[in-house]
């Protein structure tokens, strides 16, 4: 990524609170146009948090969020989401009794129907698999069909930012690869921007453009996939036990 | 885990299951002390009875009554055998069919669950529809000495079918646990009573009305209780509902109070009077005057408005609020971050779902002609959320068939004389029905957790159409 890349997404001085417990403090951020950035950190770092926060709930307390030129610190989330943003949250949070076609149709909620059908057809051959699976219960659904569904579900509201929480989150080394492919060559072909939370730090920062690593509500490293990887620290604390 | 697998490789690898079930294989079935055989089921059942005879001997067996100079000792020994041979009966039959038996029916009906085919599902669907359409005739021409009753029951049955229809938006597509649906019932009702009463409006100009103003009172109840789930919000419904009541109680200048409203006007027909003689419906029409006919004009009113309510909760659903709805049942955060207005959903659900508790409680005070706060009690939100819960949540047709069993149910026990033969004159089976409804209940949550009809149907389907295994479509457990 060239640095004169337009910026989509900056976060700036963000601090957000539940109840009185800080959970963000003081977090810059940037993420330009057609990147895909990573953040990584501990558990209970708070990058769910940030996540969250950028769709608008909770709400940061101070600083501000600047999307595509708006600023959208104090929107409704529903609005938010009508701009372009898509998250796939932590957990996935599918619709357990709905069809997967049915939960398809609840990411496409805020979009023009004509697109429907075409939309459709471009997260099947993303995930051939859900299209098998079509008028199963999402409930019923393995693991990695899950995520996959939370995924397309996702993209089915054509999102400009895709916000990707842990898409690897108890799934077998080989579905983790399926998605990261997946996120790749949505990056790659339709120059989709992703924000990816991710435990699985080694396999993050080799997808990503450039990463983050947050610890305790704070960004405390910077740099590009290759460069955080190279980093001692992050080796240390992210990497530890080697190629995961 | 590594450790106690080198001590015994192998003997993880075959599941404890299969163990028990191969060594139960070999064994040869030991008659003489199979816990199954009728023989135990007998002696169990015997003991059962004994048990029983000895502790109800003094409960069932001896009456006191109050004699002068002193108590009166009466034996009961009728009553007291038959109930040793009701559990004795039970008991056995219970045995049989149920504990003592390889193949319990239990368990066939529970894997039965959801066991309605989409084609028996649907034909049910159309049969129902069609005895619906047809049934005032149905009784006139064969029960015509008891028509009157049976298209009253009717009636009532079909007032609750449109109740628990419109409450099950609420709670079976919106997942909002509503305790205090009957305040909508009621501001319809009173409503129509009202608008009557003061300002001299016929049925069907108030029947719109009353149904905007409960759907007013939906939003008013829903803004408050937004952030509210579950039990929290079953509480505050619950709360709202008794308020309703108190205020229609205690506005004495308005509302009469407990006196309660009379005199409320009965439908007209195109402008018809059902009524007898000059100008009614009979003399327009040139036939004889029959007061059974107002009691079919009003079972067809309220069919249409039960229909109504179905057709729409049906399109609604296949409509992308209605799909907001269930999505919001299974998971509002996810909803949020979708980009789904969450209060605008929950407010249309709970504005649209009392609209059409306002229309029929519009319908019940022109059919009653008198109503009261006393008919809006809370036993009337739970009589309501009971059928739309042993229906199945989110079933119509399960709501059709809870109603009948539930409303129905209760008016076959008003027939049911012949039990003072057994259990003495004073017996009133109707005072027991409460006590009825609570076992029915359990018993249809045991068999059937999720209700009667308890799949889901889906709201869409995909453009290539493929036949859909049941394997497929199964529901998920624990949602
Ligand atoms: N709803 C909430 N109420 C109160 N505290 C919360 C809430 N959600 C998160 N927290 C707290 O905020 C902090 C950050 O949580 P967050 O979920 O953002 O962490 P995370 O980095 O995503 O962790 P993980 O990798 O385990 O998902 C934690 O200390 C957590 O306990
Ligand atoms: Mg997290």
């Amino acid at each position: 990524m060239s640095g004169a890349a337009e910026l989509l997404l900056a976060v700036r001085g963000v601090e957000t609170y539940y109840g009185n417990i800080v959970a963000l403090r003081g977090v810059d951020m940037d993420v330009h146009r057609g990147e895909i950035v990573t953040l990584i950190g501990a558990n209970g770092a708070g990058k769910s948090t940030l996540m969250m926060t950028i769709c608008g709930d909770p709400r940061a307390r101070k600083g501000r969020i600047v999307y595509d030129g708006m600023d959208i610190t104090q929107m409704p989330t529903h609005e938010i989401v009508s701009h372009g943003i898509a998250q796939s949250p932590e957990g996935r949070r599918i619709f357990p009794r709905m069809t997967v076609m049915e939960n398809l149709q609840m990411g496409a909620a805020l979009v023009d129907p004509d697109h429907f059908d075409k939309d459709i057809e471009k997260v099947f051959k993303l995930f051939p698999r859900l299209k098998e699976r079509i008028a199963q219960r999402g409930g019923t659904l393995s693991g990695g069909e899950q995520q996959m569904l939370a995924i397309a579900r996702a993209l089915m509201s054509r999102p400009k930012l895709l916000l990707l929480d842990e898409p690897s989150l108890g799934l077998a080394p080989l579905i983790v690869k399926q998605i990261f492919d997946a996120i790749r060559e949505l990056n790659e072909k339709e120059g989709l921007t992703v924000f990816l939370v991710e435990q699985n730090a080694f396999h993050a920062l080799k997808l990503a453009h450039r990463g983050y690593v947050m610890v305790n509500g704070v960004i405390t490293m910077s740099g590009t996939g290759a460069e955080l990887l190279k980093k001692e620290e992050v080796r240390a604390a992210y990497l530890e036990g080697g190629r995961h | 885990m590594a450790a106690s697998n080198t001590n015994a490789p192998t003997s993880d690898v075959t599941p404890v299951g299969a163990q028990a079930e191969a060594e139960a294989h070999r064994l040869p079935p030991a008659p003489a002390n199979n816990p199954h055989s009728l023989a135990a089921s007998v002696r169990d059942a015997a003991i059962a009875a004994f048990l029983a005879g000895v502790l109800g001997f003094f409960f069932i067996g001896v009456r006191t009554d109050i004699a002068p100079g002193g108590l009166d000792l009466r034996m009961r020994w009728g009553a007291w055998i038959v109930s040793i041979l009701v559990v004795f009966a039970g008991r056995l039959l219970l045995n049989i069919f149920v504990w003592k038996t390889d193949k319990p029916i239990t368990r066939r009906v529970k894997t039965g669950s959801g066991g309605m085919s989409e084609t028996v599902s649907k034909t049910l669907k159309y049969a129902l529809l069609a005895f619906a359409l047809i049934l005032p005739f149905f009784f006139t021409t064969f029960f015509p000495g008891k028509d009157r009753q049976f298209i009253d029951l009717a009636i009532l049955i079909m007032t609750y079918i449109m109740l628990g229809w419109g409450l099950n938006i609420v709670v079976g597509l919106a997942g909002l646990l509503d305790l205090g649906y009957v305040a909508f019932y009621a501001v319809g009702a009173y409503s129509f009573a009202l608008l009557a009463q003061y300002l001299d409006f016929g049925f069907w100009l108030a029947l719109p009305l009353a149904g905007l103003l409960a759907a007013t009172w939906g939003m008013i109840l829903g803004f408050p209780v937004l952030r509210l789930r579950g039990d929290y919000l079953a509480i505050v419904t619950l709360a709202f509902g008794e308020i309703i009541r108190v205020v229609l109680l205690n506005w004495y200048e308005f509302t009469k109070g407990p006196d309660g409203i009379s005199g409320i006007p009965k439908p007209t027909f195109f402008g018809l009077e059902l009524k007898r003689g000059e100008g009614g419906f009979a003399d327009f029409f040139g036939i004889a005057y029959d007061p059974i006919h107002r009691f079919i004009f009003l079972y067809y009113i309220i069919l249409a408005l039960a229909l109504i309510t179905n057709l729409v909760t049906m399109r609604l659903r296949r409509l992308p609020i209605g799909r907001a709805w269930e999505a919001l049942r299974e998971d509002e955060i996810a909803c949020r971050s979708l980009g789904i207005n969450t209060r605008n959903t929950k407010l249309t659900a709970f504005a649209i779902g009392a609209m059409f508790g306002g229309f029929a409680g519009s319908f019940f005070a022109t059919r009653q002609g008198f109503i009261s706060p006393e008919s809006f009690t809370f036993l009337e939100s739970a009589i309501i959320l009971a059928i739309v819960v042993l229906g199945g949540l989110g079933s119509q047709i399960g709501v059709v068939i809870a109603s009948v069993v539930m409303i129905g149910g209760i008016e076959l026990l008003r027939n049911l004389g012949f039990l003072q033969q057994v259990f003495g004159s004073g017996f009133d089976p109707v005072q027991y029905r409460m006590l009825i409804f609570g076992l029915a209940m359990v018993l249809i949550m045991v068999w059937k957790p999720r209700g009667l009809v308890s799949t889901r149907e889906p709201s869409a389907v995909y453009k290539e159409k493929k036949r859909i295994g049941a394997d497929m479509v199964a529901q998920g457990e624990g949602h």
